[in-house]
């Protein structure tokens, strides 16, 4: 393993204190937890937005907090979802009074540690309300099993939630934009390399030279299809087909596109991956309204991408708009 | 079987010894059908719950029991750890006020604790997941007088047992088929704590 880092079971405190002291304008650490959140949290009868989940995964979900996105998000050990006591911390952070939102990803111990924290802050008279994003279309969407993942798409929930609240929506309200933008977003990554986790210190998994991993998670679970690598074209096409079918469109239907890296892949190829992607799209007669190319939703050091299509109307596409200044996601 | 304040205090002492020892055995196993964090994160946990049990003076096997379960759920994160913090707050909630603690009492609180981890994962038996340990464990306590070597083998068998199942819930389930011929790393954290228990009753 070979990691700019001081020691394995520091990796997550050094980073919290990295990020809050590169952004001390905007985001602060509650003392005592893995929490941070914006410099000027609680926000008087503002919806408070909460996300988090484990480490690793930076920008997210630390740099999603800021005016028009993110009151807190709160860091679990690398790969690890976070405890409720520090969800509830994060929560008591952020109430200001109209209610605190919750976005959970689909993994059950994401959905836990959240669920828990939302019923001690309800004993403790706190509203709470919460959206679980499921949108990777490489798991089957089942009321049987644990479903799909929640991957990239996330960061529009947070933004288009966030932008609601920002207005002085309602809890109820920013809930039903939440729950809408889950419903119209949809992803898939893939992968050429594994990752470390550093306290483990050896890889989560194996792919040889010439594989890649078609529907990987975010923590190198399990994809549909391991195989040859191929051209960019053909991965795009593959992630972006996908999408389209898993959620139906009709021509002239309009979306936002992210492309976003993994850890380790170069910008250069997100744009050739982006390009295959807008052709396809074209093609279909589906509409790119915005296209956001970057590193969003990471898995430490893994070289891949994923694709995110989401679905827009003028509703969502005014909240796109809104004005956010969380250091990772500025409009 | 009985149960004493020093009695449960030993448990756990063991059952971090095991975890301790077995953490790369343990997070090797989530390798595979997981994500690679669970030895990390029980070997934090219980060593939480140590450093507790260790400061503090008890009254009650409740109490013992509620300081495991919050602990646990404080410091381990991940699925494993509302999943072990409820079973233990079960156990603690069920034995109230439990200065000793008879076989019949922990057969019924076990059943509590199963209880607890199904309503919180929302899995049952058969989905290859620490209840695959947790469940045959506690039909043995309400079916038998139990016996320290029984109670070994019956955790034992039914962690390997969890070899066979495809798992359907936690993220193993995300592997689908390829999830069959792994032992269930949730399962064998429990066969460690189910073991340490037999060594206590013994
Ligand atoms: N819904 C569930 N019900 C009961 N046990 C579960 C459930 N989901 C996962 N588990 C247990 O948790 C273990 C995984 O724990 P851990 O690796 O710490 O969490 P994570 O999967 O969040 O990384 C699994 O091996 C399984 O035994
Ligand atoms: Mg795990």
């Amino acid at each position: 393993m070979k990691k700019i880092i001081n020691d394995p079971n520091r990796v997550v405190e050094d980073m919290v204190n990295g990020m809050v002291q590169a952004f001390p304008n905007q985001l602060k650490r509650i003392p005592g937890t893995m929490v941070i959140s914006r410099q000027e949290a609680p926000v008087k009868n503002k919806v408070g937005l909460v996300s988090g989940g484990g480490s690793g995964h930076e920008p997210a979900h630390a740099g999603y907090v800021g005016k028009g996105m993110l009151d807190a998000a709160v860091a679990g050990e690398v790969f690890t979802s976070p405890t409720p006591d520090q969800v509830l911390e994060a929560i008591k952070a952020v109430d200001g009074g109209a209610g605190v939102f919750l976005i959970i990803k689909n993994y059950t111990g994401d959905v836990l540690n959240f669920e828990m924290a939302a019923e001690l802050a309800e004993a403790e008279g706190i509203q709470v309300e919460k959206v679980i994003v499921n949108d990777d279309v490489a798991v089957e969407d089942s009321d049987f099993t644990t479903g799909r993942r929640g991957i990239a798409g996330t960061i529009f929930v947070h933004k288009l939630a966030g932008a609601k609240a920002e207005q002085g929506a309602t809890l109820q309200e920013v809930k039903v934009i939440a729950d809408k933008v889950v419903q119209n977003v949809r992803s898939m990554g893939m992968a050429l390399t594994p990752c470390t986790v550093p306290a483990a210190g050896k890889p989560s998994f194996n792919l040889e030279e010439n594989e890649m991993e078609i529907g990987i998670g975010i923590h190198g679970e399990a994809g549909i299809e391991r195989k040859e690598i191929s051209t960019a074209d053909e991965i795009a096409e593959e992630l972006t087909m996908k999408i389209i079918e898993d959620l139906p469109y009709q021509s002239g239907d309009e979306v936002a596109v992210m492309i976003n890296g993994l850890g380790s892949t170069p910008e250069m190829e997100l744009y050739i991956v982006s390009r295959k992607v807008q052709e396809v799209l074209k093609e279909k007669g589906i509409q790119v309204y915005q296209t956001f190319v970057g590193e969003f939703m990471t898995s430490l050091e893994m070289a891949g991408c994923s694709v995110t299509l989401l679905k827009l109307d003028n509703e969502l596409k005014e909240l796109l708009h809104a004005e956010s200044l969380a250091p990772a996601f500025r409009v | 079987m009985e149960l004493t304040i020093e009695d449960t205090i030993k448990w756990m002492q063991l059952t971090n010894d095991k975890i301790q020892k077995n953490k790369e055995h343990l997070t090797a196993l989530d390798q595979v059908i997981g994500d690679s964090d669970h030895g990390i994160n029980m070997a934090r946990g219980f060593q939480e719950v140590m450093k507790k049990l260790d400061a503090a003076t008890y009254e009650t096997v409740s109490d013992v029991m509620k300081d495991v379960a919050m602990t646990l759920m404080s410091k381990v994160g991940g699925a494993a750890g509302p999943l072990y913090g409820t079973a233990f707050l079960k156990l603690s909630m069920s034995l109230k006020d439990s200065q000793k603690v008879d076989e019949s009492s922990f057969a019924k609180a076990l059943e509590e604790a199963v209880q607890g981890i199904i309503m919180r994962g929302k899995a049952n038996a058969g989905e290859k997941t620490m209840l695959d340990v947790w469940i045959p464990v506690q039909d043995y306590f309400s079916a038998n007088n139990v016996k320290a070597d029984e109670l070994e083998t019956i955790a034992k068998t039914a962690m390997e047992q969890t070899k066979e199942l495809k798992a359907t819930k936690g993220r193993a389930s995300y592997f689908k088929d390829k999830s069959i011929g792994h032992i269930d790393p949730g399962s064998a954290s429990s066969y460690y704590l189910f073991t340490s228990l037999a060594e206590v009753i013994e």
